[in-house]
């Protein structure tokens, strides 16, 4: 097998003055696959998120992109090389659309930003991909959830990057954006992007990622295929809920269904 | 609605740019003939000719239209640039070159100097109150900073309440010096506080330019990393931006640059709000673009304001830093309920 594209080597997080978030996580991430992480609230799918992209530095641990520990390389230099969104970014000021994914040529650019003939081939080539040609024009702020979500999507990709994290992209959308920004993502994999992301949605997941990563309090509970992680007396542990795992008939990946409250063991 | 069809180029930056140059030296030019004495640009040439008869023409146009006018388009230049960068660091509309106290600061450092009758530093082009403004408005950045200062990122939300908390402990100790002094200073005391630009020569410019432009400049050059900032710190982050240094260097840029101009006009307001708000409305939110017009359009707008003030009520004047409340008051509001419509 060859080399993983991000490694997140024996990584542990505590927030100043809080307990661990993280504990001992090890993983790697491939590139040209989609990996989905999911688990409880708390369980640390954001903070995992963050050490990846290299806004929160592990205690002890490291992660390696490219063979190469992510804080020992400058701010701009990394963003080249890896994407993050964040989870409903602030849109302040009324940016157009065309400027919110021109911002991505960030790091490519010297000071002012001004963008070459190539920058914004590689701007119109991201709003075409994306379906997001036909808003250039118009003002960020006015546009649907799932139109801006497709936008900061061709933002990131602006940004040449050959790994993506993404923060709950899908939180905000209803079932056919959700499955269009999974579709899309997926697609992007397939020329050979690594794409991670964090979701709640554990049947989106399993229908279109390649591995899933389930954390509990923590840690890693399991890491594999969508088959070997939907696994029921896995996920109803970890959820605390009795849930039953079926396949799903139309795309015959794994799929989860409550079938009763919450157990008591909850509480 | 503006639309954006194209991409900021850098041929499109240096048009507007040179646009922008062209109306800032012809305003310029304007209000140096604008005042009490009429001074026209006859007399510029009869000047340039050596004409002996026009001695008095040259000394009002040299010694105290020229200075003003300049003090005018640098001072209301940075304040609205100030208030741009306020606006985009604390990611409030509201923001102003005044918001963190600075001013406050400075007013408590000049009232204080008034009050006691303190000497200033000997030599120097510093008068004492130009000194102990300025000396008040540096201590309140370092005191911001010092509170608001943190390991990871450098919090806005701590830096607005650190700079409200310290403009009101500020704005009481101006009131109890105020209560504790002499009467006959009062007049003194509230005159520099209606801010004003009425210099005699070129000693306030030499005070302030070598503090000025090098904030401007730091000011200017971090634009791009600005814009950025506006989608979110962890996204402007994930781009490539040193978030806090760049947070740490807007605020003591913007607040030092606010501090050496309120130090010589006293605190004017207005220009920091609606001259970044006027130009955003009519040129995008995009920094590098946007602070570079505040520069010329708050200098117009101030040197503008500052002809009408010094001609409206001749033979006396009104302070501008009264003029600017009063002319830009309303028009911010008509501005905001057409936008609210």
């Amino acid at each position: 097998m060859e080399a993983p594209l991000l490694s997140v080597e024996g990584c542990s997080f505590a927030y100043r003055g809080g307990d661990f978030r993280l504990q001992g996580v090890s993983l790697d991430v491939p590139s040209g696959r989609v990996v989905a992480i999911v688990g409880p609230n708390g369980s640390g799918k954001s903070t995992l998120l963050r050490l990846m992209a290299g806004l929160l530095r592990p205690d002890p641990g490291r992660v390696l992109l490219e063979g190469r520990a992510v804080h020992s390389m400058s701010r701009k230099r990394l963003a080249r090389a890896l994407a993050f969104l964040p989870q409903e970014p602030e849109t302040s000021f009324g940016f157009a659309v065309r400027e919110v994914v021109a911002m991505g040529r960030y790091p490519h650019l010297g000071t002012f930003g001004f963008l070459a003939a190539r920058d914004i081939e590689v701007v119109e080539r991201a709003l075409h991909e994306t379906a997001a040609a036909a808003l250039a024009s118009r003002p960020f702020s006015t546009l649907s959830g799932g139109e801006k979500q497709r936008v900061l999507i061709a933002g990131i990709l602006a940004q040449e990057p050959s790994l993506m994290l993404l923060d709950e992209p899908t939180a905000a959308l209803d079932i056919h954006h959700c499955y269009e920004v999974l579709d899309l993502l997926r697609r992007l994999s397939r020329r050979g992007i690594g794409i991670v992301l964090v979701t709640h949605d554990l049947n989106a997941a399993a229908q279109f990622s390649d591995r899933l990563i389930l954390l509990a309090a923590g840690r890693v509970a399991r890491a594999g295929t969508p088959a070997q992680v939907m696994d029921q007396g896995l996920l109803s542990a970890v959820y605390q809920a009795d849930v039953r795992v079926i396949e799903n008939p139309v795309t015959l990946t794994p799929m989860v269904i409550l079938t009763g409250k919450a157990s008591d063991e909850a509480n | 609605m503006r639309r954006t069809e194209r991409y900021l180029s850098a041929g499109r930056f240096a048009g507007v740019l040179a646009a922008g140059v062209a109306l800032w030296l012809a305003a310029g030019a304007v209000c140096l003939f604008v005042g009490q004495a009429s001074v026209g640009p006859a007399d510029v040439v009869r000047v340039l000719w050596g004409d002996q008869e026009a001695s008095r023409a040259a000394n009002v146009l040299l010694m105290l239209r020229l200075p003003r006018v300049l003090l005018g388009l640098l001072a209301g230049g940075g304040l609205a640039v100030a208030g741009a960068v306020f606006q985009a660091l604390l990611r409030n509309p509201l923001a102003t070159p005044h918001t963190l106290g600075v001013s406050s600061a400075a007013a408590l450092g000049a009232v204080v100097a008034i009050c006691l009758g303190l000497p200033g530093p000997s030599g120097g082009p510093f008068t004492a109150v130009q000194f102990f403004a300025l000396a008040g408005g540096l201590l309140d950045v370092g005191v911001i900073y010092l509170l608001a200062r943190r390991k990871e990122v450098f919090s806005p939300l701590k830096l607005l309440l650190a700079g409200v908390t310290m403009g009101l402990i500020c704005s009481a100790m101006i009131m109890f010096v105020r209560f504790l002094s002499d009467p006959m200073k009062l007049v003194v005391v509230d005159r520099w506080l209606m801010g004003g630009l009425d210099v005699h020569g070129f000693r306030s410019l030499a005070a302030v330019l070598p503090i000025v432009l090098p904030a401007l400049a730091v000011l200017l050059t971090e634009a791009n990393a600005m814009n950025q900032l506006s989608m979110g710190e962890e996204m402007a982050a994930g781009r490539g931006v040193d978030v806090a240094a760049v947070q740490k260097e807007a605020f003591i840029a913007g607040s030092i640059l606010t501090a050496a101009i309120v130090s010589v006009a006293g605190p004017i307001g207005f220009v920091g709000l609606i001259v970044p708000h006027l130009l955003r409305s009519l040129f995008g939110p995009d920094h590098r673009l946007l602070l570079f017009l505040c520069f010329f359009g708050g200098g117009v707008f101030l040197a503008a304001a500052d002809a009408v003030a010094r001609s409206v009520v001749a033979p006396s004047e009104l302070p501008v830093g009264v003029l600017t409340a009063m002319l830009g008051g309303p028009f911010f509001l008509v501005l905001l309920m057409r936008r609210l419509r």
